[in-house]
């Protein structure tokens, strides 16, 4: 990819809206911005934009190594040296650090700007290597590229060049070769700046400078992928992609990556062989970078171990047998066929029909199966969520915020239930440089520190189970309140701050898996009163949010309507609509358990990993008579439980769309073949339809596109050729245009009071990581060993009572169970509280959960 | 290897006390670990991080940007022979050829009583060329023969020379309402004349 970075070109848009509103039209309107003079060209620019985006906007390209424009410039590099007279006759100066000023006379071309360029050149290979025929950046380096096009030709150095250690691993998946690094401060200031883990620094700053961590402390960043695509040399490379490709051999497209944010991604492949994930300069959303777990997620995509045919629980020679103890290959019309038989003995009860999961689709995935399962099977036992986020009915309700709107200079950002650095990598990227650059404020309400804690303005320890009475104590004001962890001060600053502030944005998580939904619920009712707020769903499972906007979720139909609302509009759309509300996964696998489901469709769902309840989810699945998976891999539920497995393709190899947690549709793009017969799901959905002699009405992801722009008035201008066309994605908004009524938000009343806790009990809290033991993590090898194994997370003073230490086995036991497991000392735990991550190796807290209980209380022992 | 001792902790309180943010007792503390053993340990580095609540890698880049900080064991007795240009004219070259045989090691060694030695940048006096320092007492006009008796002084005990540590001879101390109050490693609130930028700690 080329390195030529995206401008940012805001001011001259708010110079536009300023200049239309000029009254007389005759007038011709002055261009905005100052004249300067660019290589004799005479341009506008806008004061205060750096002079070196100044010539690219005028179309004058200037060299640069360490200039990168979501990051401060830091002049390290002299590259972008130009001739500029600003009065005081012409000087050679940075571009990069130098901004526009009226009447600047510059000159990118001249010889003294030539004898610059071929000096610094010459000065930075003086110790690079020209080991380019071996180096991976060769044909998309810029020290090269730029060296050809603007370099001397020849060096006068003959002496020995530095030399170092070639490449040495700074974390799992990075190398650093440091004879090849120019010393840009591009990576350092990455890891700084922007991701906030200063793990690489420079030292023995002098003659020997290089780039490197501290010893045996590794650059373990969630972002550290991205200092490999904007390392300007072949200094940093990436395990995943090392010696893999020449970038001439490489083809590539934009898509967008399956993730809540959506991220804006190029896909690179050689011979239909995914290769590399790159991030894209989205202003509207990742600003180009990535986290590691999705950048180098292309590796489980390409893992040897996905379902490339459909599978079928049987016998020999692949005889269908339900008792049978293995799946065996099969065919697809072997497998549709048995899928089709069992549907339509099912569709004469619809509520003997479940489907649970869909957040892995596409936009077009999901209504396909939207449609299939309410608007042809007509059953409303249809949930994407495993029982471990919010309730889709929720979210419809809230006035959705964008990123930038969260953003936006002086702000105001309450962040409940989630750590965002954990759980949605980019938008931690954003928050953070929200509030370190553009003045943003961030108040969080969580029972952890999070990575963004330090840059918050208040970060409030809210014990699980508190979170509702809090909110709502800090929403009235209630000056009285002490609320478990949470001080009457605390509430009462953060009450002033949420007064002071104009409009908020409340980010919600889905908070710990061992708190039940309804506090979190409680939490966003006394946001929800406040009146200019908007919400940001933080739910983090690929592409939820156009899951609930596509009607997968009990209850709900597309364009974020009720089943209710949307009956009548549906009727005249589909074929038919569900006669009652459905059952959310919950209530599916309960209804499973007592065998009053037929046929159980899981839409790239494990519920037995991701489900609070491991032993409903096993109890469910192995009630219901048939279950059908959908999926890319044999994760533990299809292994176990599935009847009949349909392969499904995966990103980067089908097309359609994606919705991201702002609402905003972006296109996903093809580039490879699935693997072996695997194929997309909305076709799998139309094929299972025309086994039950029912036609979808569509044949290729297009038309899919468009239909759901047809029907859904929320979708009306996300038209599969608007989609196309925007870079940014088409913003679905909140406005209503017309259709079956939305949902509104209900005031729910008081929440309940807050739990008390017995001074010998922890509350436990379960939450996520950004590496666990998910099937995209295991199934990518570079990623699989970062997932830490399970702990139990205790603050030093709690860890101090109980006599335990880092490494100390304890045994934790609520009232439904008892599990075992090392302790971790983490003073970023509040008191009181013993936090164990979800889905880690050897510890399973789900087990400990009272469902019914808001919150689980547990004692520890040590062993 | 060593953390901060005890001792050196309470001094460390003392110090980050002085400055309304704690980075900026980084320097301070780099001198105080290096006290306590001659030179400065990755283990006294990540202490010093969780001091000052910056990352190792960042103690690192500091630490090892200044030359007097040693980041390997040194002698007991650490002699700075001067290169710079007065002494350099003067025969520092040849100063440090001899060092290196009455020695038998290396410059940047230890010798096995404990002496170690290597050539510096301008030591500041010139006009005394060529000098050199021990543990930072100065020597001057230093020939030969000079240099061979102040080894074999150092060796027999004659010449006292106090131990390695920070340049300052005496700890510098101020007073309590001097500091700026943030005592307390766990309160990282600044003193009240700071003005606090947003986002900072
Ligand atoms: S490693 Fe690459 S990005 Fe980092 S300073 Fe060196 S050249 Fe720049
Ligand atoms: S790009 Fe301007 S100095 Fe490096
Ligand atoms: S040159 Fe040796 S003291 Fe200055």
């Amino acid at each position: 990819m080329s390195d030529a970075p995206k401008t940012d070109d805001t001011d001259v848009t708010v110079a536009d809206a300023e200049v239309t509103e000029i009254e007389a039209p005759e007038v011709p309107a002055p261009p905005p911005g100052v004249p300067i003079t660019v290589n004799g060209e005479t341009v506008h620019a806008t004061p205060g934009r750096m002079l070196i985006d100044a010539c690219e906007d005028a179309g004058v390209y200037v060299p640069r190594f360490c200039y990168h424009p979501r990051m401060t410039p830091v002049g390290m590099c002299r590259m972008c040296l130009v001739e500029v007279d600003t009065g005081r006759g012409p000087a050679l100066q940075p571009s990069c650090m130098l901004t526009v000023s009226d009447g600047m006379i510059v000159d990118t071309e001249s010889e003294a700007t030539k004898k610059a360029q071929d000096g610094v050149l010459e000065l930075l290979l003086i110790n690079h290597p020209l080991d380019c025929p071996v180096c991976d950046k060769g044909g998309e380096c810029p020290l090269q590229d730029q060296t050809m096009s603007y370099g001397p030709g020849e060096s006068r150095f003959i002496e020995e060049k530095r030399h170092f250690e070639k490449p040495i691993p700074i974390n799992d998946n990075v190398f650093l070769d440091r004879e090849r690094c120019i010393l840009c401060d591009r990576c350092t200031r990455f890891a700084q700046e922007v991701a906030g883990d200063p793990l690489i620094h420079f030292i023995d700053r002098g003659n020997n400078t290089q780039v490197n961590t501290f010893p045996d402390d590794p650059f373990s960043s969630h972002f550290s992928g991205n200092t490999v695509q904007i390392c300007p040399v072949g200094a940093l490379t990436a395990k995943p992609y090392r010696f893999k490709a020449r970038p001439w051999d490489l083809t590539e497209i934009e898509s967008t990556y399956p993730n809540a944010m959506g991220d804006r991604i190029t896909i690179q492949s050689s011979r239909n062989e995914v290769l590399r994930y790159l991030g894209v300069d989205s202003d509207a959303v990742n600003w180009g970078w990535l986290a590691d777990r999705d950048r180098f997620s292309f590796e489980s995509t390409m893992n040897e171990a996905r379902l490339t045919a459909p599978l079928v629980r049987g016998g020999g020679l692949g005889a269908p047998d339900p008792a049978g103890a293995e799946l065996v290959g099969s065919t697809w019309s072997a497998a549709l066929a048995q899928v089709a038989a069992a549907l339509d003995a099912a569709r004469v009860n619809p509520s003997s029909i479940g489907v649970i999961g869909g957040a892995r689709l596409t936009n077009e995935g999901q209504y396909a199966w939207a449609k299939l399962a309410k608007g042809v099977l007509g059953t409303d036992n249809v949930d994407a969520q495993l029982g471990d986020g919010i309730p889709a009915d929720v979210l419809c309700a809230l006035p959705r915020a964008t990123i930038a709107e969260a953003c936006a200079p002086g702000g105001t950002v309450v962040i409940i239930g989630t750590d965002p650095k954990e759980e949605l990598g980019t938008l931690y990227l954003r928050l953070r440089h929200a509030a370190i650059h553009d003045d943003v404020k961030l108040i969080e309400l969580t029972a952890t520190e999070t990575g963004l804690s330090r840059q918050a303005s208040m970060s409030l320890r809210v014990r699980p189970g508190d979170l509702g009475v809090v909110a709502d104590a800090i929403v009235r004001g209630d000056e009285t309140a002490e609320i478990g962890l949470t001080s009457t001060a605390d509430i009462a600053a953060a009450h002033a701050a949420l007064n002071a502030a104009d409009q908020v944005t409340v980010i919600v998580g889905s908070g710990s898996l061992a708190e039940h939904t309804a506090l979190t619920v409680e939490a966003i009712n006394a946001f929800a009163s406040r009146s200019k707020v908007k919400f940001l769903s933080a739910l983090r499972r690929g592409n939820v949010h156009g899951a609930i906007d596509l009607g997968l979720a009990p209850g709900l139909l597309p364009g974020r309507t009720s089943l209710e609302a949307g009956r009548s509009w549906f009727n005249d759309k589909w074929p038919t609509t569900p006669a009652e509300t459905g059952h959310d996964t919950a209530a599916m696998l309960a209804a499973a358990a007592t065998g009053k489901i037929d046929v159980l469709v899981l839409l790239g769902a494990d519920p037995l990993i991701d489900f609070p309840d491991p032993e409903l989810a096993r109890a469910g699945l192995a009630g219901a008579r048939m279950v059908v998976a959908v999926d890319l891999f044999a994760n533990d539920s299809v292994y176990a439980f599935a009847d009949v497995v349909l392969p499904a393709a995966a990103c980067g190899e089908k097309s359609g769309s994606h919705t991201n947690l702002e609402g905003r549709v972006s296109a996903v793009r093809q580039k490879v073949t699935p693997p072996g017969t695997a194929r997309a799901d909305w076709m799998i959905a139309a094929e299972v339809a025309m086994h039950l002699g029912e036609d979808l009405g569509f044949e290729s992801s297009t038309e899919v596109t468009d239909e759901i722009a047809a029907v859904s008035p929320l979708h009306a201008h996300a038209t599969a050729a608007a989609i196309e066309d925007a870079a940014d994605g088409v913003l679905l908004g909140n406005a209503s245009t017309g259709g079956p009524a939305r949902f509104v938000w209900q005031d729910l009343g008081a929440p309940s009071p807050a739990t008390p806790l017995d001074r010998y009990s922890f509350r436990l809290c379960i939450d996520r990581t950004m590496y666990d033991h998910g099937t995209l993590t295991l199934s990518a090898p570079s990623l699989a060993p970062l997932a830490a194994p399970g702990s139990v997370r205790l603050h030093p003073s709690d860890a101090n009572a109980l006599g335990v230490v880092d490494g100390s086995a304890v045994r934790l036991s609520s009232k439904r169970a008892s599990v075992e497991g090392p302790v971790v000392v983490d003073a970023r735990v509040a008191r009181g509280v013993a936090a164990i991550a979800h889905n880690h190796a050897g510890l399973d807290a789900r087990a400990l959960i009272e469902l019914d209980a808001p919150v689980t209380d547990i004692r520890i022992e040590t062993l | 290897m060593a953390r901060l001792s005890e001792a050196s902790l309470r001094i460390a309180h003392e110090i980050l006390g002085r400055y309304p943010r704690k980075k900026s007792a980084l320097i301070p503390l780099l001198h105080l670990a290096q006290e306590q053993h001659g030179w400065v340990t990755d283990d006294a580095m990540t202490h010093i991080a969780e001091l000052v609540e910056v990352t190792p890698a960042e103690v690192l880049g500091t630490c090892s940007f200044y030359e007097m900080f040693k980041r390997s064991p040194v002698g007991k007795f650490r002699i700075n022979i001067c290169h710079g240009i007065s002494c350099h004219l003067l025969g520092a070259e040849e100063l440090l050829e001899h060092a290196e045989h009455t020695l038998g090691v290396r410059p940047g060694s230890v010798t096995e009583d404990q002496i170690s030695f290597e050539g510096v940048e301008c030591i500041a006096a010139c006009t005394e060329a060529p000098c050199l320092q021990v543990n930072y007492r100065y020597m001057n006009k230093v020939d030969a023969d000079g240099f061979d008796a102040l080894v074999s002084g150092l060796r027999d005990g004659s010449v006292y020379i106090p131990p390695h540590g920070t340049l300052a001879l005496s700890r510098q101390v101020i007073p309590e309402d001097r500091a700026a109050g943030n005592a307390m490693v766990d309160d990282p609130s600044a003193p009240s004349w700071w003005p606090v930028e947003e986002g900072e700690a």
